[in-house]
């Protein structure tokens, strides 16, 4: 355990009463006293305040940085407005994710936020790519989350700018030169915010101080992220998932794929755009449990009650706080994929009947 | 009240057993969210894993601490599995089971014992 990484936020944790747990080669608070199910409630009704600062945060300079991202992620980056957001995968020759990211347009350069696992591969591919390739290890990363989140980063942070969702700011505080992005991991409203490393638990305190917000660990981060419909790279989407499969069509924009101005050029660009012209043999589906057990990862799913070979298997489920139910995201071939189709679980050696469903489990509350 | 090494604990009620978990075990799991109970009239073997206990974080089993026959199962903790977590003691007792002596409660360990065991 000795050899696991810290957050600049380690000793707040502890100090907050969290339980620590390894996650991506840190040791990270996983919940605090309050508990997964209040600090989820929390989030959805109030704030919570999350330490993302594991995850990577890398910025790419140079004239051409935007150009050269497109050539590894089939999203829109020329297109993407000055202050503007917008989320991705790095994909690999076979069409598979590589990893899913944040990008901002923030004028001379582009800032990426990339998943705590993968940000060692992540800078290696970008640095065999691209010149201008910088991480940046001096900043904490936090996310706070939750319908209350505006009001409490506003107390204090007085110079917070009016922002929408996946807008991004630069904002000048008594903490230091803080980016701010209108986005997160919820399915709430909230924002992620960078924090000079020195000034973090300061700023940390002066949030979880204020009556709406309460900090909130990884598991409750799992629910919250599940009911959002939203993937965990590594569990829902891989290297080994096209984005087609995975069910983010909606995030390849059309200047990308065929016909348009910019289509293809990126990684596996022959099997995705295949893929979106014809379909893929498998989907990324939500399901909804008809009895109370939860269907967690690994849970092999079947058409019958009876039949012998699997159809599919949850790739992340648990019992949503707010939805009152179980839930789960699942990997099934594509004729067994439409809304209402009734399938079974294997759990425990019983088969267990659910629902395919339309992905959120829980609307979303984004500030558009 | 006696308390096995599986962080069950035991009560005398007649010539039944009460069996729930331990507030330790509670807090252990995490919040509760869904209880399966074995059936009533089921005749169990000591070690056989009999119930079965989802928390936020994992799936736990519990496995019957004595031979005999399952009288009693609490339908509240299946309706409301955070009964669990609010009262391990009380309230969320798991089930009842008919022992042919109920004596067979003096192998465990008292609440001393229990404290020393779970730390």
């Amino acid at each position: 355990m000795s050899d696991l990484l810290r957050t600049p936020l380690y000793d707040l944790h502890v100090e907050l009463g969290a339980k620590m747990v390894p996650f991506a080669g840190y040791d990270m608070p996983v919940q605090y006293p309050l508990g997964v199910m209040k600090e989820h409630l929390h989030c959805r009704a109030s704030a919570g305040l999350f330490d993302v600062s594991h995850m990577g945060q890398v910025i790419l300079r140079g004239a051409d940085a935007a150009a050269q991202l497109e050539a590894l992620i089939p999203q829109n980056v020329l297109g993407l407005a000055e202050g503007r957001q917008r989320y991705g995968f790095f994909t690999n020759e076979a069409g598979g994710i590589l990893d899913d990211l944040m990008f901002a347009n923030r004028g001379d350069h582009l800032l990426l936020v990339v998943n705590a696992a993968n940000k060692a591969a992540d800078i290696a591919h970008l640095k065999a790519h691209m010149d201008g390739v910088e991480e940046i290890t001096d900043r904490a990363l936090l996310a706070l989350q939750g319908p209350a989140s505006e009001e409490a980063l506003k107390s204090v942070v007085p110079a917070l700018p009016d922002m929408k969702f996946m807008d991004v700011a630069v904002v000048d505080s008594a903490y230091g030169e803080l980016w701010i992005s209108r986005s997160g991991y919820t399915g709430e409203d909230g924002y992620e915010i960078s924090v000079p490393e020195a000034k973090a638990t300061d700023f940390t305190k002066a949030l979880i101080a204020l009556e709406a917000v309460e900090p909130i660990g990884l598991g409750a981060r799992d629910s919250l992220r599940l009911e959002a419909g939203l993937c965990l790279h590594g569990n829902d989407i891989d290297p080994t998932t096209t984005p087609v499969e995975g069910n983010l069509i909606w995030a390849i924009q059309k200047t990308r794929r065929t016909g348009g101005e910019r289509a293809g050029g990126f990684p596996g660009a022959e099997v995705i755009l295949d893929q979106l012209d014809n379909g893929a043999p498998k989907k990324r589906v939500g399901l909804q449990p008809e009895g109370r057990a939860p269907m967690r990862a690994h849970t092999m799913i079947y058409a019958s009650e009876e039949g012998a070979d699997p159809i599919g298997e949850v790739t992340s489920g648990a019992f949503g706080p707010t939805l009152g139910a179980p839930m789960s995201m699942a990997y099934v071939t594509t004729e067994f994929a439409a809304s209402g189709t009734r399938l079974f679980g294997d759990v425990r050696g019983k088969r267990m009947p659910v629902q395919v469903v339309d992905l959120p489990f829980v609307p979303n509350n984004f500030k558009r | 009240m006696k308390f096995t090494e599986e962080h069950e604990w035991l009560e005398i009620e007649g010539d039944l057993l009460v069996v729930g978990i331990t507030e330790h075990a509670s807090t252990q799991l995490g919040d509760v969210v869904f209880v399966e109970l074995p059936e009533v009239g089921r005749e169990v073997e000591k070690g056989e894993e009999i119930v079965v206990i989802e928390s936020v974080k994992a799936a736990s089993d519990i496995s019957a601490p004595v031979d005999g026959e399952i009288v009693e199962v609490n339908q509240d903790i299946v309706d409301n599995p955070s009964l669990v977590n609010e009262d391990p003691l009380g309230a969320a007792w798991f089930f009842k089971i008919k022992v042919e002596d109920t004596g067979v409660i003096d192998g465990f360990m008292d609440a001393d014992a229990y404290k020393d065991y779970a730390g």
